[in-house]
């Protein structure tokens, strides 16, 4: 019998001379073992708890990246980031600190994460990585302090889903509008407990950062990971990487699959998810004609805050001012887009716009450093959730970057074509 | 060596003649009491925010079976929503299907959990007394004989519970 994407990532990964499939429950070698500022601090007291010596087994494989809120705006987690930092000095274990940006992308960008690696941590989205090919998986502090001591953890294969896409993307529509369109037809619980492989044309012509969009929100579909198909476009990115160490792999012809959909992709339009579930789904013309008025945008997460998607507002805001009655903010993923908007211009754009720029990092994505939304308060987003809560006490709307940057000149919910 | 066959009486966390789906963590074990960490405290919260059932705790008997329906435990990863069955001396729990992280949360503490295999939990309905074989996944009724199957334990599942819980089982692997 044939293997999935996953089937033989875990089985390179296992430990044990066993064939492995979906359902069996295996040991698997973790390539890298990572904590954020949320919950970092818990994996360093279980080290303590539960270990008598709490040195690590490879501190070449564990790192800390702190993501959440950055800088620290509350004491907790000014105390939760130095536990870490602490330990992390002591134990000779690298720290990428509150300047440097979303833990996953971090993770990509400096070629801890590759094509097939196996990547875990205490953030629930670092199935993301699934966007590259390679096998990232949220945990609890219990289970990441078990594989920072040992380097290895358990692992349940999931059974595999296919989704087939046909047709091309149209022109003004996005990697976001794919995703939240797959969510919209499968459902918050569409793919629960499933690893999701997705095929098509389309995919293979989108870069890196599209990638990335659409595999950080297989989780809102309760997908244990997406993979898009991976192909040499990795390749380019991963160059870096030693050879050995990147293999793309691609599922057998006789792969089982315990579902598989098709979708024809080349009628869609821009999406937009409603509060209070991801998949609460609309066209955003269907929702434009409402005039929703809008309180705040926020560009930026592990889903939108590429150089890919900054540029995209760029070139809608350029020359224009933000709406009045909007605030409008921009959180750049890593240090590194922000450093190619700084070369590229997109700051000044952005301040001529009279948009607010911080410092990368989750911002305004849970409660981070970029603030969060009061009651009543109307904001657009282009993160992954907008449950009651998640980024303040407002409502959230999840949209495409384009959609954000258009909303925002108009001070209501709209597309192009009401600019 | 912790047995490998459990006998234990059934409670059944059944509505109206079916079990309960989608039972989350915050009916389980609700979050405003997340600040108790000693795991003898939190027995008498146990399905404390499930309507119905808030008489749980003083009607579980240490060596007690659970059995529950679909998408049992889904929702937060809070380790106490297992451990307050633990404390109440719970020993195996028994459900068609669990939430991702519950599972793995009850299989690193080193309760046994267990998933039907044809999804046919309604045959349990009405047992009182059930003997569980891990090793080959068999449910038997004590009374008529009956039996069920359900997954049998994984190698790594029994490890991590004939050694207690993952981390013993961590010390051992590496020394
Ligand atoms: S941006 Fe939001 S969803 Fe992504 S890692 Fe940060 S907090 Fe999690």
């Amino acid at each position: 019998m044939g293997k999935t994407i996953i089937e033989k990532i875990l089985q390179e990964h296992c430990v044990d001379d066993i064939d492995v499939k979906s359902g069996e429950i295996i040991w698997i070698d973790i390539d890298k073992r990572t904590a954020r500022d949320f919950g970092g601090a818990n994996v360093v007291k279980n080290m303590s708890k539960y270990f008598d010596d709490d040195s690590v087994q490879d501190v070449s494989k564990t790192l800390f990246t702190f993501d959440c809120v950055v800088p620290a705006k509350t004491i907790p987690y000014a105390n939760n980031q130095h536990i870490c930092r602490q330990y992390a000095r002591e134990k000779n274990i690298s720290v990428y600190d509150v300047n440097a940006g979303i833990g996953s992308h971090v993770a990509i960008e400096e070629g801890h994460a590759y094509p097939n690696c196996t990547f875990i941590g205490t953030d629930s989205h670092l199935n993301i990585l699934g966007a590259v090919g390679a096998f990232g998986q949220g945990m609890g502090d219990q289970d990441i302090a078990f594989s920072f001591k040992t380097g290895v953890n358990w692992f349940e294969v999931p059974p595999t889903m296919k989704i087939n896409l046909k047709g091309d993307l149209p022109d003004n529509v996005g990697a976001k509008d794919l995703i939240l369109f797959l969510i919209g037809k499968l459902g918050s619980k569409g793919a629960l407990g499933k690893a999701v492989e997705i095929y098509g044309d389309a995919i293979a012509k989108l870069n890196i950062d599209q990638r990335i969009t659409v595999g950080s929100m297989g989780t809102e579909m309760g997908a244990i990971i997406l993979f898009l198909k991976p192909d040499t476009i990795l390749d380019g990115y991963f160059k870096f990487v030693k050879a050995e160490n990147k293999k793309l792999f691609s599922a057998d012809d006789d792969a089982e699959y315990i579902e598989t959909f098709e979708f024809d992709i080349s009628n869609i339009k821009p999406l937009i998810a409603c509060p209070p579930k991801p998949d609460n789904v609309f066209e955003v013309s269907e929702i434009a004609a409402k005039k929703i008025l809008v309180d705040s945008v926020f560009v930026g997460s592990c889903t939108n805050g590429r150089i890919t998607d900054i540029k995209e507002v760029c070139e809608i805001l350029k020359g224009k001012k933000v709406h009045p009655r909007v605030m409008m903010k921009v959180v750049p993923a890593t240090m590194k887009v922000y450093g190619e908007m700084l070369k590229e211009g997109l700051v000044q754009i952005l301040y001529d716009s009279g948009v607010i720029v911080s410092n990368p990092g989750c911002g305004g994505c849970a409660s981070g450093q970029i603030g969060m939304t009061g009651t009543g308060e109307i904001q657009l987003s282009t993160s992954n959730r907008n449950f009651k809560g998640k980024q303040g006490n407002g409502d959230t709307y999840l949209v495409s970057p384009a959609t954000a940057a258009y909303t925002a000149l108009t001070g209501y919910i709209c597309g192009e074509e009401d600019l | 060596m912790k047995d490998k066959i459990i006998k234990g009486r059934a409670l059944h966390i059944i509505e109206n003649g079916t079990y309960i789906d989608d039972i989350d963590t915050d009916m389980i074990f609700h979050n405003s009491f997340l600040a108790i960490t000693e795991i003898e405290k939190m027995g008498q919260h146990a399905f404390g925010n499930l309507d119905g059932w808030k008489d749980f705790p003083s009607t579980a008997k240490k060596g007690d079976v659970l059995v529950v329906g679909k998408n049992f435990g889904a929702g937060s990863s809070r380790q106490q929503a297992v451990d307050c069955f633990t404390a109440l001396g719970v020993t195996l729990i028994i459900g068609e299907s669990f939430g991702a992280i519950y599972k793995r949360n009850a299989i690193n503490a080193g309760v046994p959990l267990i998933e039907l295999k044809d999804f046919n939990s309604k045959d349990l309905i009405g047992c009182s007394e059930l003997k569980i074989d891990l090793e080959k996944g068999i449910i038997m009724d004590l009374q008529d004989n009956k039996v069920a199957e359900c997954k049998p334990f994984s190698k790594v599942q029994m490890d991590i519970y004939q050694n207690g819980n993952l981390f013993e089982y961590g010390k051992k692997m590496r020394g």
